[in-house]
């Protein structure tokens, strides 16, 4: 750990101590706009310490239980509590105990990174010296020091989400709530930002993170739900979600789409994809199972002309609870 | 959390904002205070030996200048609003507003950082313009209390006039349509009033109208306590104009803001 993490545990103690019950718990979370019910029925309990991972398509809700857990919009129904203060009784005292960095970007672009951070410790009541002793901290922690003077808006992507995350620190929360933080972000950006969010757990701080990339919430979480259309479909730990699938599956490429739906009909199973010309098939990725599928299509006069194996993934989860394929759902911007 | 003291500080440290933010990008700024100065020098060095003849002055400037300094300095203020609704609409779209809404911090310090940044911006752009009519040669009988109480004046105008421009741009889908719903305060009220010409030379119902809104009612006040001309009922029905539209405007912004985010 890094040192600006120790001091801020250091005052984030008094949070970490007090409740004993789950960081974040709600039940029967509904939230219609108009005709449209986004949130059916939420059912969550994250225990303090811990990443959980809300991992959906867009347009799942995840965002919308964001904004209810963090006050930003009322629940329809449904009680929920974070760090031990009820939602709808003491929001106040919720938002003394969270931080929350939205999907968009929530820094003030007009100003410098630094006076962003000023402005944050100003509206925590923090001191002047420790205000300034904080910001210098977590500014250097998020590589921040060389730009610090420069406005937010000449930011890049990623600075911009170091940024946010920083601000988000000033007040030493003790839950976090991050609503797709690496959405938009290179490769290297969302691996930094990936260590970044491990140092806060190893610091004690409990984070709710949303996300519509599997491996993030594979990587991150200690417990991740799969939200689909506004209903928790599944929830558990990774191990225990990929329990739930039996096997891996195989990814067939063929040469054109009369050849995919010949092969198709010959296996009698799997989810075609007819712009990528590809077959997913559930498949042990075992040589005697990889054997049978290749005689099948022999027996069919089908030629694949590329064949990958794929254990077990959230992929193979989110098709085995949704009953659609991951992959394109999932991953569609 | 939301005690008073943290009310006043969290509008304290909302104000630096704005105050930054003007310091950051003045062109705003700077649009508000040259329009009334343009509009002062047009009207008195091109219009103005026309415009006097309609006082019954008989063609004299220095008795135009006298009558369009109120006017304009009520035009300075209703151009100030101009960017307040703007850089509220603006600021709506920002994530860094749904950051302060997950912030246990005084709700409506947001707005009111807007507002006294607002007004204090204004404020300094009237001292400007007065100078520069005191330049072109304008000329007061009035006293300390006088200016005293022009600039008190002024000062609730600015107030009740930000409070309504903070609401429109709550109420704005977008900075340009903001910028479109505060332009009659900058722009078509203060024509249709005492400002440049008296009401008495214009037809019909305008002419009603221009008698009883209340920028002409503001005006006159004005009028009487720079140039001592009658003020008589304008006073106090300036100050319950005023009254009346800081309530509305703060009240209808408080309501937009606080049902939470767009």
């Amino acid at each position: 750990m890094k040192p600006g993490a120790d001091k801020l545990c250091g005052m984030t103690s008094h949070h970490r101590t007090a409740p004993h019950g789950p960081a974040i718990a709600a039940h029967g979370l509904r939230k219609a706009y108009g005709d449209k019910l986004v949130l059916d029925g939420i059912d969550l309990a994250v225990p303090q310490g811990t990443v959980f991972s809300l991992l959906g398509p867009n347009g799942a809700g995840k965002t919308t239980t964001v904004q209810i857990l963090s006050t930003l919009v009322t629940a329809d129904g449904g009680r929920a509590s974070v760090a031990g203060h009820d939602l709808a009784e003491s929001p106040d005292a919720v938002r003394g105990a969270i931080g929350v960095t939205g999907q968009f970007s929530a820094v003030d672009n007009m100003i410098t990174g630094e006076e962003n951070m000023i402005l944050m410790a100003d509206l925590h009541h923090l001191g002047r010296r420790e205000g300034r002793r904080i910001t210098a901290e977590l500014l250097e922690r998020f590589d921040l020091l060389d730009a610090a003077g420069k406005p937010a808006a000449s930011y890049s992507g990623g600075m911009r989400r170091r940024l946010d995350i920083a601000m988000t620190l000033v007040g030493a929360p003790s839950v976090i709530f991050l609503d797709e933080p690496t959405t938009g972000l290179d490769p290297r950006s969302r691996h930094n930002m990936w260590k970044a969010i491990r140092d806060l757990v190893a610091g004690g701080v409990t984070v709710f993170l949303t996300t519509q990339y599997l491996e993030e919430a594979d990587q991150l979480a200690d417990r991740i739900a799969v939200l689909n259309q506004g209903r928790l479909v599944a929830q558990g730990t990774p191990a225990e979600l990929k329990r739930l699938v039996p096997g891996g599956h195989v990814r067939l490429q063929f040469a054109d789409a009369t050849v995919l739906a010949a092969a198709t009909r010959a296996l009698g199973t799997g989810i075609p994809d007819d712009e990528a010309l590809c077959l997913q098939v559930p498949n042990d990725g075992s040589v005697r199972a990889l054997r049978a599928l290749l005689d099948r299509l022999d027996d069919a006069a089908v030629e694949a002309d590329a064949l990958t194996v794929h254990t077990p993934d959230l992929d193979d989860v989110f098709f085995a609870v949704t009953g659609r394929p991951g992959n394109e759902k999932v991953q569609a911007r | 959390m939301s005690s008073p003291s943290y009310a006043l500080r969290d509008s304290a440290t909302m104000l630096r904002r704005n105050l930054l933010h003007a310091r950051r990008y003045p062109s705003m700024t700077i649009g508000v205070v040259g329009m009334p100065i343009v509009m002062l020098l047009l009207f008195v060095y091109v219009f103005g030996t026309a415009l006097s003849t309609g006082l019954g002055g008989g063609g004299d400037r220095a008795a135009y200048i006298a009558y369009v300094v109120p006017g304009i300095l009520l035009m300075t203020v209703g151009s100030g609003a101009m960017p307040t609704a703007v850089a509220v609409c603006t600021d709506m779209s920002e994530g860094i507003v749904a950051r302060f809404r997950t912030m246990a911090i005084s709700r409506s310090s947001v707005l009111v950082g807007h507002v006294v940044g607002s007004v204090i911006q204004t404020m300094v752009s009237l001292v400007l313009v007065t100078g520069v009519a005191l330049a072109i040669g304008f000329r007061s009988a009035a006293g300390p209390l006088e200016w005293l109480a022009a600039a008190g004046l002024l000062a609730l105008v600015c107030t009740a006039l930000t409070w309504l421009a903070v609401g429109l741009g709550l109420a704005s889908p977008a900075p340009e349509a903001a910028s479109n719903a505060v332009l009659p305060l900058s722009f078509l009220l203060p024509f249709i009033s005492s400002a440049f010409v008296p009401v008495s030379s214009m037809p019909g119902w305008i002419r009603w109208f221009a008698e009883y809104q209340p920028f002409t009612t503001v005006i006159e006040t004005l009028r009487g306590l720079l140039t001592g001309t009658a003020i008589g009922d304008n006073g106090w029905l300036s100050v319950a104009w005023c009254a009346g539209i800081a309530v509305l405007g703060f009240v209808w912004s408080k309501k937009q803001f606080t049902r939470g985010p767009r």
